[in-house]
């Protein structure tokens, strides 16, 4: 049977090959962008058609054109927006987590040189200013200077996120923030891979250890994830977080993929959101007067 | 000392790296593998066709097949696929490891990559061709028995399929037992299963599964 319609097949697929390219189209664009209902045997259709004069050129120009369809493909997906946002993201996290790291070394060292050194980050910033009196303190100064130039590397960042995010996804940035943002689509992989998620998935993004512990039968199910830093879940009382972490994370999803499929930028999505949470932290009150929570404004 | 052995592909040998017997083909080196002469090792725990192949299943390769083989990701395994394969057809979905699949395809003209998703067999249908001797799968997705499934289309009607299903894919939580016995059962009407294995001693958690279409 299967004979029979491979056949039937080959009558009908040769204007769906990718060799079968028109005026407009390279073969490399035709690789990437069509498609066919079933395989046909390609190399003897493109030696009867002669697009080939046998099967080894055939194959010559089937690897040209395939490699030069995904060298563009990779190189496209590489410089989108989302994903400068996901390494700037990561980026961020490192530095900051590498000054602290070492700001931690400078005090302790710093201690045993300047009686008067601070901690952290700060007091990092501070010995850097200082003249150093002999190598050792040439040591200690230096190292504080690095882990200054890492902190403002960070910040620069940071502002960096806070000019992309709003361009590679609008909506997600304008309801988590440009830095919460940045963090779900770090977390997912991609903008792509965040707005194929269920709301559920993202809503836990961040908290796989207590997830997976979770599912293994330990512990009860995460509320939620990297979004606990948004205000309308650090900021909601404790009992509600539940229900203000899935409104939440709802909208966002929602964001998420307005902002891959289209990318148009709509301030309604804000303005349920807060409704919403008007709503949530609304049983905050009624809970005193003895109503369920679900009352209007 | 090259070993020939019965069970394996004409272009794969037994071969003594650093005093240990290996696997091995012939062709660039890709990941900085360990090379003797013109052959490199192929290293079973970084393969899952490379264990099958140490583990003695019977994959019913000869060499110079025609391959598809899905889920490519930067080149290991498919390099080593296409040293001793003919046409081979590379699919791979996430981008960063293409450009290393891309490196991989540099010296081989026989191997063709592919920036496309598995689980939507139509977007290559009209590059890959119809008939292929072997589809090797290797992918990272929930559903993996459906992804062999869909994928017979470019299977000839005695061409093999070589299967590793990655049970942590599936269901982290399940037992592994549990998610390998669903996923055979999954393909049984599309394929005969002809020979089950766990990789274990090379890959935790996979099952090596050769099969042929119904």
């Amino acid at each position: 049977m299967t004979t029979d319609d491979a056949a039937d097949a080959d009558a009908t697929a040769h204007s769906s090959a990718w060799f079968a390219a028109g005026d407009t189209e390279s073969t490399g664009d035709r690789i990437r962008s069509g498609s066919a209902d079933a395989p046909a045997d390609w190399p003897t259709l493109a030696v009867e058609s002669g697009f080939a004069v046998d099967e080894a050129e055939y194959y010559g120009k089937l690897r040209e054109a395939t490699v030069e369809a995904a060298r563009a493909a990779v190189d496209e997906r590489e410089r989108a927006d989302d994903r400068q946002l996901l390494h700037a993201v990561r980026a961020m996290d490192d530095a900051e987590r590498v000054a602290n790291e070492l700001a931690e070394r400078v005090a302790e060292w710093a201690g045993t040189l300047f009686p008067d050194a601070g901690t952290g980050v700060e007091g990092c910033r501070d010995i850097a200013e200082r003249d150093p009196d002999g190598p050792a303190e040439e040591r200690v100064v230096s190292l504080a200077s690095r882990v200054a130039d890492l902190d403002r590397e960070s910040d620069d960042l940071e502002a960096f996120i806070e000019s992309r995010a709003p361009v590679a996804a609008p909506n997600l940035a304008a309801l988590a923030g440009p830095v919460l943002a940045a963090r779900l689509i770090s977390l997912a992989g991609g903008l792509e891979a965040l707005a194929k998620k269920p709301s559920g998935t993202l809503q836990v993004l961040g908290a796989e250890d207590a997830l997976f512990a979770h599912l293994r039968g330990h512990g009860s199910s995460p509320k939620h994830g990297v979004i606990y830093t948004h205000e309308y879940v650090r900021g909601t009382r404790p009992e509600d977080r539940g229900s203000a972490s899935r409104a939440l994370a709802g909208k966002l999803t929602i964001a998420a993929r307005i902002d891959h499929y289209s990318g148009d930028y709509r301030p309604e999505l804000e303005a349920e959101l807060d409704e919403r949470m008007r709503t949530i932290r609304a049983r905050a009150g009624d809970t005193a007067a003895g109503g369920d929570g679900g009352g209007s404004e | 000392m090259t070993g020939t052995d019965a069970s394996l592909p004409a272009g794969v040998v037994r071969r003594e790296f650093d005093g240990r017997d290996r696997l091995a083909t012939r062709g660039e080196p890709v990941y900085g593998e360990p090379t003797d002469g013109e052959w490199r090792a192929w290293d079973a725990g970084r393969s899952k066709l490379g264990g099958m192949l140490e583990l003695g299943m019977e994959t019913g390769l000869s060499g110079g097949e025609t391959v598809l083989y899905l889920g490519a990701a930067n080149g290991t395994t498919v390099s080593h696929v296409a040293d001793f394969a003919g046409a081979t057809y590379a699919v791979e979905f996430s981008p960063r490891p293409v450009r290393d699949l891309l490196d991989a395809c540099e010296p081989r003209p026989n191997l063709f990559p592919l920036l496309k998703d598995a689980r939507r067999p139509e977007t290559y249908a009209h590059v890959v061709e119809a008939d292929c001797d072997v589809l090797v799968q290797d992918v990272a997705t929930r559903g993996q028995a459906d992804v062999a499934v869909r994928n017979r289309r470019f299977l000839a009607d005695d061409g093999r399929l070589l299967l590793a299903v990655k049970t942590r894919s599936e269901d982290v939580a399940a037992a592994p037992e549990a998610v390998f016995e669903e996923t055979v059962a999954d393909l049984e009407p599309t394929y005969e299963v002809l020979e089950t294995r766990r990789l274990g001693r090379f890959h935790e958690d996979h099952l090596g599964v050769v099969a042929t279409p119904r």
